[in-house]
């Protein structure tokens, strides 16, 4: 019985590996704008925090830009400083 | 030489209709008195706070965007601390990129309204 060899009960999917991309490079967008809140929901998770750049795989010079934007958005009230259930 | 600034600021929305005129009007005469030429004003109406200011959860937005020296920003932003009709303002420098993407939305803007049109009617 010893050598009877390990049985899954489903196969194990290995996860794979979706090569993250930078989309403001990709789409040469140079400009992320403060007031279109509707983009920049994609960057905050529901409890209106930024995503880390390890989620949304955005490079650091437009990381910073994100999360600038992001901050000028909660001071005009178009984006929540702490929200619950945001999307 | 002097660089293009946009500034946006939420009116209380206490205010009726002409005295939310009356101060946009305030504002602009403010901007020519001192030397800033207005290149641009948009009026985006009551809207929903994301929280409230002042106990209030909506607000008249307004978006000015205008050419200025440097050293007038400091005033602009003092006469509208005084002005209690403003609850928020954000003022902010704006770069090629960001000019040339603020020209590129003001052609957008009458095809979005007359898609608007076309939509209602």
């Amino acid at each position: 019985m010893a050598d009877s060899e390990i049985r899954y009960l489903q196969p194990i999917n290995i996860e794979v590996k979706k090569e993250k991309y930078c989309r403001f490079k990709k789409m040469g967008i140079e400009y992320i704008d403060y007031k279109d809140y509707k983009f920049l929901l994609k960057f905050i998770n529901e409890q209106g925090k930024i995503l880390p750049r390890r989620v949304t795989g955005t490079s650091n010079k437009f990381q910073k830009r994100v999360s600038v934007a992001v901050k000028r958005g909660r001071h005009i009230a178009v984006l929540p400083y702490v929200a619950d259930m945001l999307k | 030489m002097n660089t293009r600034y946009e500034t946006v600021f939420i009116l209380t929305p206490v205010l009726s209709d002409d005295q939310v005129k009356e101060a946009v009007t305030a504002v602009h005469d403010f901007l020519k008195k001192n030397g800033a030429n207005v290149k641009h004003s948009e009026d985006w109406g009551l809207k929903k706070l994301a929280y409230p200011i002042q106990k209030k959860s909506t607000g008249f937005y307004q978006l000015v965007e205008y050419e200025a020296q440097g050293d007038f920003i400091a005033k602009f932003e003092l006469e509208m601390k005084r002005d209690e009709r403003i609850m928020r303002f954000l003022t902010v420098k704006m770069n090629k990129h960001h000019i040339d993407f603020a020209e590129k939305r003001r052609d957008q803007i009458p095809q979005r309204e007359n898609q608007a049109a076309r939509a209602k009617s």
